[in-house]
């Protein structure tokens, strides 16, 4: 560069705009401002007269109107004459359903494929192996897919349940697989029922109070009382006494054989399930990886070193191995939960009614407001997945590794 | 030794080490240690044999007797007479369908055979670095050939965008020696757009010079679309990817500020709800009167989507470069382009190699998610034309087996590379 920069601090060029550092980033930001303002401003012009020439204008108000279709599983109440935004919010409830399930069962099959992945039993590491590169390697789409169509075709008509010939039966009079769903005995609630969930929620605080108490116990005194047995006494105990002492308030509801249908229980639609089930065995492959990885990452020493001061192997995995290896797990693990959240909007391929498949999909196809519905889509995964997201922070930032 | 006198009843030599025991030795002492070392194992192994062998039992003479020369489904059953046994035939006779979609001029089909075996040829040497470099010039030249290849026309327009293409770099690299990186760009830029719109009126002359049959974009479908949008795609979003990750860790808290609320957004919002607005908006956003193909839509769609992830991918890599190499960078005297270009993106990419092509992967699956908006890829054509019509409609198993093959040679391919290359980029000691 030429030897004449930085004579003085007085005299301001318009050249030091981009020369000078002092100036430059700032340069550039403006000028990154105003591209953005132009670009947001052409892109709304644009949208603006395009909507004027299709003679459509944003309005929010067909989220009030009758939304006049039908759902067919409704978590809360819905019917026809209500409101599009009404069943925006059966499909809502309808997503978290969904994603619940398949990220519990995901996790507990991810779990277990992992841990069995490192056994040294062969056969066993190399099916989890086999398991765990067939689901990843394929789309999720596909398998969703093929489970809705196996149960479709495999399992029987409702109507081969009757009379006295029937080719199929319920498994122990309770549930029933049927190509249109697989119905279980629903909980029926009755006047009292609330006092044995009361009990049942007062119990389980009541085992963490006790197991609290133990380990105080164990690191003040040194004393080790026996956890298992109580703490599986004050779970049930309590509860089953309240449950016969005021006459078996919760019953079942059996799904019972009326007409060419069955009636009451809970009916479980193949949509759902074949969702649920793939979801859960697709992202079970990923979680199984991450264990796998959770696990190896901690060094064999830590195991040998608990071994060394006298620990039983059980006590190594809960009190040693596991703590440190969730540090690990963790994180992967809740972007897992936010990609099967995300994928549950595949639901739209089995006809399962989640908010892509009212709001975005019936909604949008009856109102034809494309931009507003798909805004709204979008904008409910956003809050989902920044909430996460925000969880997972706090837990990163809790469990970090506290050093100096 | 030797002056031991030679009694007849002294050995000389030790007694060879007698055998093992059975159970000490050979298979059975590995069966013993690796599939019945306690009762839980054994409880393990027995049940996976079982499973598994259910399966193969369940599926061999399923397979084995599966039929291939029919030409419905309902001639399979009259020929399989009740045994179990697959209805191939669907899969002879549809074959090309769902490599290529029921539109695509069949007379043409060895156009994107053409295109995906000289991909191979293409992606080898950016692949595997033992190969001669001189390859990477047929890998420059193959984007305007596949383009030329799968959709047609004159070979005028590919060229006239690898010419302006040409032009820009040159331009570039020339303003750049004489006034910096940012007014090179700009010049390069100039460049591109003045010899595209030349070139326009070259094309607009001669629409006949070496042309092939031009196909539109929505004939193209089966796995042959699957194909197209995944390697588009990713290869679109890697550079747009680097300029958002640089954005993200550049210290101008607006720049930043855009990047990450673009990120953030992409990855928070499914694919499906990107391919709903490639389907429905985008069109909206585009000047009056301009008609894009839908397989446009979704490739700017897609290709927004996949740059979000590889951006993260690679702030990764830039990340986890020690601190030093910035420093060091510095104290040369580079300017900030000079600095990432010649020191830290070579380095934070050779990092996220293994990540980028673990969300090239994801991306190649996700692309199923297009049959949603019904456009007709692999799985569209499965689900649509395939099962729906009158000789074939019923059968599930044989069309999803082989989407599930195709997809797993693919994606197993790919994953398996990215594990071989973290194991030769591992620079520390093992």
């Amino acid at each position: 560069m030429s030897s004449t920069t930085q004579t003085g601090a007085s005299k301001f060029s318009l050249s030091m705009l981009i020369n000078d550092t002092r100036y430059r980033s700032t340069t550039f930001q403006v000028i990154a401002l105003i591209g953005l303002i132009f670009a947001m401003g052409y892109l709304v012009s644009n949208l603006l007269s395009n909507l004027s020439d299709a003679g459509l204008n944003i309005s929010w108000r067909f989220f009030g109107e009758t939304a006049g279709y039908d759902i067919n599983q409704m978590p809360i109440e819905y019917n026809n004459q209500m409101s599009h935004g009404r069943a925006s919010m059966v499909g809502a409830v309808n997503t978290l359903i969904v994603a619940f399930l398949a990220c519990v069962s995901a996790t507990i099959l991810g779990v277990i494929a992992g841990v069995l992945r490192l056994s040294n039993n062969w056969v066993v590491s190399k099916l989890m192996a086999i398991y765990v590169e067939a689901f990843r390697n394929v789309p999720v789409l596909i398998w969703i897919l093929i489970i809705f169509l196996v149960m479709s075709n495999v399992l029987p008509q409702p109507r081969e349940f009757r009379g006295d010939a029937a080719t199929s039966s319920m498994w122990l009079d309770m549930v029933a697989f049927t190509n249109r769903g697989v119905y279980i005995p629903r909980l029926v609630l009755e006047d009292l029922g609330w006092v044995v969930l009361t009990t049942f929620g007062l119990s389980i605080i009541g085992v963490f109070v006790f197991r609290r108490y133990a380990k105080n116990l164990l690191f003040n005194t040194g004393r080790l009382i026996p956890t298992f047995l109580p703490s599986i006494s004050i779970l049930l105990v309590p509860t089953v006494l309240v449950y016969f002492v005021l006459g078996s308030p919760i019953g079942l509801e059996n799904p019972e054989l009326k007409g060419f249908n069955f009636k009451g229980g809970l009916h479980l639609r193949l949509s759902l399930i074949a969702l649920w089930f793939a979801l859960a065995i697709y992202t079970g492959a990923f979680i199984a990886e991450n264990v796998r990885a959770g696990i190896q990452a901690i060094s064999y020493g830590q195991t040998e070193a608990a071994a060394a001061l006298g620990m039983r192997p059980g006590r190594i995995m809960s009190l040693i191995i596991l703590p440190q290896a969730l540090r690990v797990i963790v994180p992967p693990l809740i972007s897992q939960y936010l990609n099967i959240t995300k994928n549950s909007s595949l639901a739209i391929a089995v006809g399962y009614m989640d908010i892509t498949g009212t709001l975005g999909g019936i909604t949008l196809n009856q109102t034809g407001r494309a931009i507003e519905c798909i805004l709204i889509l979008m904008l409910f995964y956003l809050v989902i997945s920044l909430s996460i997201s925000a969880i997972m922070n706090v837990y990163n930032n809790a469990m970090k590794l506290k050093e100096r | 030794m030797s002056d031991t006198p030679n009694i007849g009843f002294v050995r000389h030599e030790p007694i060879p080490p007698s055998a093992p025991p059975i159970q000490q030795a050979g298979v059975v002492k590995w069966i013993r240690e690796n599939l019945f070392s306690n009762w839980i194992n054994s409880i393990l192994t027995i049940l996976s044999i079982y499973f598994v062998a259910k399966i193969i039992l369940a599926s061999t003479p399923w397979m084995w007797n599966g039929v291939w020369t029919t030409s419905s489904l309902r001639e399979c059953r009259e020929v399989l007479q009740g045994t179990s046994g697959a209805c191939w035939s669907v899969l002879v006779e549809r074959w090309n369908q769902m490599l290529f979609g029921f539109k695509y001029p069949v007379e043409a089909y060895w156009r994107p055979t053409l295109t995906f075996g000289l991909l191979l040829v293409c992606i080898a040497p950016i692949l595997f670095q033992k190969l001669p470099r001189n390859m990477l010039m047929f890998s420059a030249i193959y984007p305007f050939l596949a383009f030329w290849l799968i959709w047609g026309g004159t070979l005028l327009t590919p060229v006239v965008v690898a010419l302006s293409l040409i032009a820009g770099y040159l331009a570039f690299v020339k303003m750049e020696r004489l006034t910096g990186f940012a007014t090179g760009l700009l010049t390069g830029v100039v460049a591109v757009a003045l010899v595209l719109y030349l070139g326009s009126f070259v094309t607009a002359a001669l629409p006949e010079f070496i042309a092939l049959e031009p196909v539109a974009s929505r004939d193209m479908g089966g796995f042959m679309l699957n194909l197209i949008l995944g390697t588009v795609c990713v290869s679109l979003s890697i550079p747009l990817g680097v300029v958002l990750a640089l954005g993200r860790q550049s210290n101008m808290p607006i720049i930043k500020g855009i990047c990450v609320v673009f990120i953030e957004f992409i990855r928070g919002v499914p694919l499906i709800t990107l391919l709903f607005v490639a389907n429905v908006v985008l069109s909206y956003f585009f000047p009056p009167g301009t008609n894009l193909d839908l397989i446009l839509r979704v490739i700017i769609m897609i290709t927004l989507f996949s740059a979000a992830y590889i951006a993260e991918v690679i702030r990764g890599g830039l990340a986890a470069l020690p601190r030093g190499q910035y420093e060091a960078a510095d104290s040369l005297g580079l300017d900030y382009p000079q600095a990432m270009r010649l020191i830290i993106l070579p380095q934070a990419l050779k990092i996220s190699i293994p990540g980028i092509v673990n969300v090239a992967v994801g991306l190649f699956k996700d692309t199923t998610l297009v049959s949603v908006i019904s456009m007709f890829d692999l799985v569209g054509m499965i689900r649509g034309p395939i099962s729906s019509s009158t000789a074939w409609t019923g059968i599930y198993w044989e069309l999803y087996l082989l989407a599930i093959l195709l997809f797993f040679v693919v994606c197993y391919g790919i994953s398996q590379y990215s594990q071989w290359l973290e194991r030769q980029l591992r620079t520390d000691h093992h």
